[in-house]
């Protein structure tokens, strides 16, 4: 499905996440509450929060999963965005790091099961844990792999964890850390998260804090795409800017018209307004954007944002459980207009306008994010490009005829189960 | 703590009845699926809120009790 070169890693750090390093030293044991609640406040000082794009604070949701009294931990590696790669690229090269932090967050939480969740078309990641997992000698808890459907909507939590409990890969109304796993609560953790807390469990939160801002501390993964010289996936320190993050990367090809950030639930931002801004939720949110699973696309200057903007809307409609009506009927509509946008041909401020009114019936209604995230997409790309907009209705499209940034599998692996 | 309506939006089948029943709370999008309000349920609507959750046929709304700004399906 994905059609990244994932050996490539580029890192601006010395790096820990994808160093490889495999430490020998034993995983405090956390067997008295003393200690449990020690390394919680650690974790808590460390300001460490989620890496699977919704960025909530690690700590708390241990905490409310270490409410019941045999909880399950979930590592979520199942990256379902098309263009990221960054949990792949994890879990080939340090899958000891993140089965170390499951098992922290397994002693933390009081669980004695650990569900290690990948893609099933990651044929690499999950050679990796498997032999990690074959090496493993962790003591009073089960580790155990789960190929997951290879889709958008399986690593989304609780569509994960249904597809954990034998039904479809599709969202439901529950909330994991309620009832997750054979309906008890359950951790569901990034997987790049977890890497941190065995970090954080073995240098403290102090250390964790040495790189990163105040409010976003540490290092990240980033996957950076589009027209750079050496795309790929690297670990970064957050605050860097745009422009740093890039030249990792070998630098840009061409000359950059606008950037997607966050992935495809993500917002388009125009590159001279964010090349030397920190790469960090606080500088962008004004911005309108985030960093979600810190996914950065440079899109050049000869591209059509446009035409990029309606084949992924579409991709993202066609991954729609179907089971909430504005999100079936809302994102179906909103994808056939883009198209018509995108491709000339028809009025642009009819077009526009019936999007607005679209994207204002979609956003916040589904069960899950995918419709929010969606119509976040569109507004941003109708805010971003709106001179190509005027371009097109005044002299029909270029998109077709220009080449594809964004990477969207072609055929759509159907099954949800 | 304040009083809402939840709508269960995979449940739903956008029957409509809840907008007949309570329009000051209820509106339907364009493909007659309830876009509900986020604001607490006036005293004054109680009865009509609770009779709105009790006559939809998917079983599909629910009262809900919410702490100060607490968004729904928040996470913890
Ligand atoms: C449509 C959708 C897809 C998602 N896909 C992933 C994913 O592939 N991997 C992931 O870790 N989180 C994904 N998430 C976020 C998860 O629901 C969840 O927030 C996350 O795994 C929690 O881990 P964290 O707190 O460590 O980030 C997705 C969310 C949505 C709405
Ligand atoms: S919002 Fe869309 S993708 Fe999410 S649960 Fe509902 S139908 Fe499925």
């Amino acid at each position: 499905m994905n059609a990244l070169a994932l050996s490539e890693t580029s890192s601006a750090v010395q790096p820990q996440l994808l160093s490889g390093r495999r430490y020998d030293a034993p995983l405090p044991v956390l067997s008295r509450t003393g200690d449990r609640e020690r390394l919680l406040a650690e974790i808590e000082a460390s300001g460490l929060t989620g890496r699977g794009g919704a960025g909530f604070p690690t700590a708390i949701k241990i905490r409310a999963v270490a409410r019941d009294r045999s909880p399950v931990v979930v590592a979520n590696g199942t990256e379902g965005e098309p263009a990221s790669a960054k949990d792949k690229v994890l879990l080939v090269a340090n899958p000891h790091l993140v089965i170390d932090g499951a098992v922290v967050a397994a002693r933390l939480v009081g669980a004695r099961e650990i569900v290690l969740a990948v893609g099933r078309g990651d044929a690499a990641a999950i050679a990796a844990l498997e032999r990690a997992v074959a090496e493993r000698r962790d003591k009073g808890v089960a580790l155990r792999i789960a190929a997951a459907p290879t889709r958008f909507l399986a690593g989304e939590e609780s569509a994960l964890v249904n597809w954990l409990n034998g039904g479809p890969a599709k969202p439901t109304i529950e909330r994991p850390f309620e009832r997750g796993v054979y309906g008890r609560r359950t951790l569901v953790q990034n997987v790049e998260t977890l890497a941190n807390v065995a970090l954080i469990a073995r240098h403290g939160a102090d250390w964790f804090r040495r790189l990163g801002t105040a409010k976003e501390p540490g290092a990240a993964l980033v996957t950076v795409l589009g027209a750079v010289r050496a795309p790929g996936v690297g670990e970064i320190e957050l605050g860097m800017t745009l422009r740093e993050v890039i030249a990792l990367f070998g630098g840009m090809t061409a000359i950059p018209q606008a950037f997607l950030l966050g992935g495809y639930f993500g917002t388009w931002v125009t590159a001279h307004d964010t090349l030397d801004l920190p790469f960090t939720n606080e500088s962008l949110r004004p911005l309108g954007a985030s960093l979600g699973a810190r996914l950065l696309i440079v899109l050049p200057q000869d591209a059509c944002g446009l035409a990029e903007t309606a084949r992924v809307v579409r991709y993202l409609e066609r991954q729609s459980a179907g089971q909430c009506g504005s999100c079936f009927f809302g994102l179906a509509a909103i994808a056939g207009v883009f198209e018509r946008l995108a491709s000339g041909g028809v009025a642009a401020p009819q077009a526009v306008e019936r999007l607005s009114r679209l994207v204002a019936q979609v956003e916040g209604r589904g069960a899950c994010a995918l419709p929010t995230g969606a119509a976040g997409l569109v507004t941003s790309a109708l805010r971003v490009f709106a001179r190509e907009i005027d371009a097109h209705a005044a002299g029909g499209c270029c998109g077709p005829h220009r080449s594809r940034v964004l990477p969207v599998p072609d055929a759509n692996d159907n099954e949800w189960n | 703590m304040s009083r809402h309506i939840r709508v269960d939006p995979i449940l739903c089948d956008g029957f409509g009845q809840c907008a007949e029943l309570l329009p000051e709370l209820v509106e339907l999008d364009e493909w007659g699926y309830p876009i509900v309000s986020d604001a607490p349920i006036p005293a004054s609507l109680g009865a009509e809120a609770r009779r709105a959750v009790a006559m939809c046929p998917r079983l599909a709304l629910a009262l809900e009790e919410r702490r100060a700004r607490e968004p729904a399906g928040a996470a913890p």
